[in-house]
């Protein structure tokens, strides 16, 4: 185990079993959306984004289609229902790749699927932004304790947790590494979801 | 950030560079179908001016209604009571209203800092100038439009201003825009150097941080924006300077001037120009004048004054209070 | 009142102009005894030890609002804030509405005084007519009223023409009168909110320059000796102002100057609240002018001390900086505060103190029976200061009608505990008798 991470925390998926079910999903992406032609991918900030880019060049792999994957990222703070609960936080990056969204097929991309209000959040910001012709989710871990009626369409890992026990995501690109660390509330480091 | 944004000089360099990167995210709004934001819906934004704006009060008005927070204008001018009581009684009603925020113009100075330390209202409270003290917003456009355009990467996120050497020209005396920018450039590390008639700097400009000259051809050469300050002809009358004439070939800012300017250089206003007194229609009309990008940014920033002022809990003293209450 | 002529109040231990302790023995309206070990009498005793006997202060340049605003102020609740802090005189300035420049005004505050009876009002006289500056007020007939008015002055306003200054100066010397000038240059401080430098630089508000104060004085000082006249020069605010002065007192001329307590505490540091309540004018300076006026005030450069009593309404000063009123309150905080900058910090004495608040504006506005001497025979205007008393400043307990102190919440020393006038007492342990 990495030293930086607490003795409390275990890791459930490492980069290996990462890559793995990033692969997985890309070809059920094809495998769903018959090809790729009209996938858009966007990615939630911040380590949806890295997830989101894995996926496209896998898919570009899949179909031999490479740099045609439009791939982007979409900031929901503003569209958050828990804004009043903490200061005001900084913004993220929200990129449309060019051709927009209308008629697309748009796969939401993000680390892990918790309460589901990160998700609707961002079924609104899609909303204002155009009209895809379906949108699909895809996460790397579903940790159940939905709130909302919200499910995803692609799971790397369905984890089962307790509310007391925290999830961490690390990707090479943030992190400095892949894994995903199982913790206990205010063992794991930083932001555990 | 603080719970109201009365001056420049209350802002560190975090927060400016917050507020200038959150106005680039805000800035792409303009390209999409739905120029609008859920954030502030349920909020409250009144724009009390007691002076006359129209842009400055557009701006902030288009700016809350994109974060689809509720707008009222209070146009106070003109009112029979007396202007110590009108505030005061104006500020009340509002606070009856449930004002979240009040973006405020005043003729006197430091109105915006009696109204949010009075105790008479518990909202928000933007500076939108007062008098001859401040003008923040201003300030904070005019900077995310010199990082724009001078910056190194793309739009300069996360970048402030080292290095960059502005000067500010004209009748720093009377301008808000001015003490405004001389804080905040100076917090965000740029050199400032006003230029104007020794009539038109204040005395006691020497505790600013910035340089002063009376030489505007001494500064041009070496200067990578220049910001041109609104020169009234009234002032002409109280004797700050003998004529337009005058003032125009000493500290206007022509054709042959602008040619001196590094070629990568700047010119900037905040608005409404006075065409052939501080600032010829030549350069006005000119690429390098940034004076409509500089409004077009000016709802960018607002929006980010009111997101971080109104966007999370801090500003909320009202739930705040209902909080603990509990 | 009911207290008989002859009624006896002896002050036991007193330190008499901050001396060693004596009795001191009031008889009827004069100090009957002073020494050690005297018998009340059967007169009232009070306990006196450790306490800080002085002369009855006197107050030069004081507000009382009446006639006219009387929503700030009256004769009355003025008088009463004065015997609060100590004061058994006040001179009345002359810029109420109408404004005191005719024998009918002057005679009315004179009376409303006189009714008052918790201090003697000397009505001051405006120089010229509605304080316009432009025409003189039948000076002669104040001085020939009831009111027997020696104190000139179109306080609030300058005095700015030259010859209007130049003619007055001269005319009142037929009845050893004084011009007592608001020294302020009206061209220079247009505008103005506060002093000029390097804070309202930041601040964005008006700046009114020491330059408009000290071209006035130089030009009076210079009229004054010109005509040998006397000319007195209502709060000196500035260091450059004080030179002015010691210069012309060098010279022998007959000038005499007066600084007020906010002068000597106050900069315009507190300016940056905006808190129109350090509004004042002339207006606060900086910490090298107060230390100036302190170190003039303690070598005698500057004659007096006087409150300049400037009561507002609350709605006046409830509002923005610009639309505020200039002014303080004053009478019951003036000893405390001369205390605070003068005595604890070395600089003066307590005969110094009983010489700059009661016998210099004493003789400077001619007032007989006051500013005397603590001794067997003399009038029995005495203010007594428990000077080891440490106390939170609280407006809400003013007798003032107004309540615009810069000093709320402020801690400040020294609380008068008896006042007399004439022998009776005004204040008792603190509070108006």
């Amino acid at each position: 185990m990495d030293a930086r991470t607490s003795d409390a925390a275990r890791s459930v998926l490492e980069a290996p079993d990462i890559a793995r079910v990033l692969t997985r999903i890309a070809h059920e992406i094809v495998e769903r959306a018959k090809g790729a032609d009209d996938v858009v991918l966007l990615g939630i900030p911040t380590r949806g984004v890295y997830l989101a880019r894995r996926l496209a060049a896998r898919l570009e792999e899949i179909t031999g289609k490479p740099g045609r994957i439009p791939v982007g990222s979409l900031d929901i703070t503003m569209y958050r229902d828990d804004l009043r609960l903490r200061p005001a936080r900084a913004l993220a990056r929200t990129e449309i790749p060019d051709d927009g969204i209308d008629g697309r097929l748009v796969v939401l991309v993000d680390d892990v699927l918790f309460s589901g209000r990160t998700i609707r959040a961002a079924l609104d910001a899609l909303g204002d932004i155009g009209r895809p012709r379906a949108v699909q989710l895809a996460v790397l871990v579903d940790r159940g304790h939905r709130e909302l009626p919200i499910r995803a369409d692609y799971v790397g890992k369905n984890l089962p947790t307790s509310l007391r026990e925290t999830v961490k995501v690390q990707l090479t690109e943030e992190d400095g590494r892949d894994s995903v660390l199982l913790g206990l509330r205010g063992t794991t480091p930083a932001d555990g979801k | 950030m603080k719970r109201h944004l009365i001056s420049a000089a209350d802002l560190s360099r975090d927060d400016a560079v917050l507020i200038l990167d959150t106005a680039e995210e805000l800035a792409r709004l303009a390209d999409r179908p739905i120029k609008k934001l859920p954030t502030l819906r349920g909020r409250t934004v009144v724009n009390l001016f007691f002076e006359d704006s129209t842009r400055t009060r557009i701006s902030f008005e288009a700016a809350a209604k994109r974060l689809s927070a509720d707008v009222i204008n209070f146009s106070a001018k003109g009112s029979s009571v007396s202007k110590g009581e009108s505030l005061k009684d104006t500020a009340l009603t509002l606070e009856a209203m449930g004002a979240d925020a009040v973006v405020i113009r005043h003729h006197a100075s430091g109105a915006p800092h009696r109204l949010a330390t009075s105790g008479w209202i518990n909202g928000a409270v933007v500076n939108a100038g007062d008098g001859t003290h401040e003008h923040p917003t201003q300030a904070l456009l005019d900077a995310f439009t010199m990082r724009r355009r001078l910056a190194s990467g793309a739009s300069g996120v996360g970048e402030d201003l080292a290095g960059r050497r502005i000067t500010i020209v004209g009748d720093v005396l009377h301008s808000r825009v001015a003490r405004s920018n001389v804080h905040l450039l100076s917090t965000l590390g740029a050199e400032v150097t006003l230029v104007a008639p020794p009539t038109l700097v204040p005395f006691g400009v020497e505790s600013w941080p910035c340089a002063v000259s009376y030489d505007l051809d001494a500064v041009v050469g070496k200067t990578d924006a220049v910001m041109m300050l609104r020169v009234q002809r009234e002032r002409m009358n109280a004797a700050f300077f003998p004529t337009e004439r005058e003032y125009a070939r000493r500290y206007g800012l022509d054709g042959d001037r602008m040619a001196r300017m590094p070629e990568h250089a700047i010119v900037m206003h905040p608005g409404p120009m006075n065409r052939g007194m501080e600032i010829t229609a030549e350069v006005a009309d000119s690429d390098r004048c940034t004076a409509v990008e500089q409004v077009a940014n000016g709802v960018s920033i607002r929006m980010a004054v009111l997101y971080l002022l109104l966007g999370g809990n801090e500003s909320a003293v009202a739930a705040a209070r209902t909080e603990e209450s509990k | 009142m009911t207290m008989s002529d002859t009624h006896k109040t002896l002050l036991r231990g007193a330190k008499v102009l901050g001396g060693e302790p004596r009795d001191v023995l009031i008889e009827g309206e004069r100090i009957a005894a002073v020494g050690t070990g005297l018998d009340a009498d059967g007169g009232t005793v009070i306990d006196a030890a450790g306490q800080i006997l002085l002369p009855g202060l006197v107050d030069l340049h004081t507000h009382l609002r009446e006639p006219g605003r009387e929503d700030s102020e009256t004769v009355l609740t003025g008088t009463r804030a004065a015997a609060i802090g100590g004061f058994t005189a006040v001179h009345a300035m002359a810029n109420t509405f109408p404004v005191a420049d005719t024998a009918g005004v002057v005679e009315q505050v004179w009376r409303l005084g006189k009714e008052s009876g918790y201090c003697d009002v000397q009505p001051i006289g405006a120089v010229t007519v509605g304080l316009d500056g432009k025409k003189l007020a039948e000076l002669g007939a104040m001085h020939d009223s009831a009111a027997g008015v020696r104190v000139f002055s179109d306080d609030g306003k300058c005095v700015d023409d030259a010859v209007i200054m130049r003619r007055a100066l001269e005319y009142v010397k037929a009845f050893d009168g004084v011009i007592a000038q608001h020294a302020q240059e009206p061209r220079l401080t247009e505008g103005a909110q506060m002093n000029e430098g390097v804070v309202s630089a930041e601040l964005g508000l008006g700046g009114w320059p020491a330059v408009a104060e000290e071209s006035i004085i130089a030009r009076d000082v210079l009229l004054a000796a010109h005509v040998g006249s006397r000319v007195h020069i209502c709060h000196l605010s500035t260091a450059g102002s004080v030179e002015i002065v010691r210069w012309a007192k060098s010279k022998g001329w007959n000038v005499t100057a007066e600084v007020t307590p906010h002068h000597l505490l106050l900069t315009d540091e507190l300016v940056r609240s905006y808190d129109p309540v350090y509004k004042v004018n002339p207006p606060l300076r900086t910490e090298a002018d107060v230390m100036a006026l302190r170190e003039a005030l303690a070598d005698g450069t500057i004659d007096c001390v006087a409150t300049d009593h400037a009561p507002h309404p609350h709605e006046d000063k409830d509002c923005e900086w610009g639309a505020a009123a200039m002014g303080m309150v004053g009478l019951e905080t003036a000893l405390s505060v001369v205390q605070h900058t003068m005595v604890d910090t070395g600089l003066l004495d307590w005969t110094g103190v009983a010489d700059r608040m009661s016998t210099r504006p004493s003789a400077i506005g001619r007032l007989t029976g006051h500013g005397r001497p603590i001794a067997a025979g003399e009038p029995a205007n005495l203010t007594l200061l428990d000077s080891a008393y440490r106390g939170v400043v609280n407006p809400a307990g003013f007798a003032s009608r107004s309540r615009n102190t810069p000093y709320e919440g402020r801690e400040l020393p020294g609380r008068v505990t008896y006042t007399f006038l004439r022998g009776r007492a005004t204040v008792v342990d603190g509070k108006l008798a």
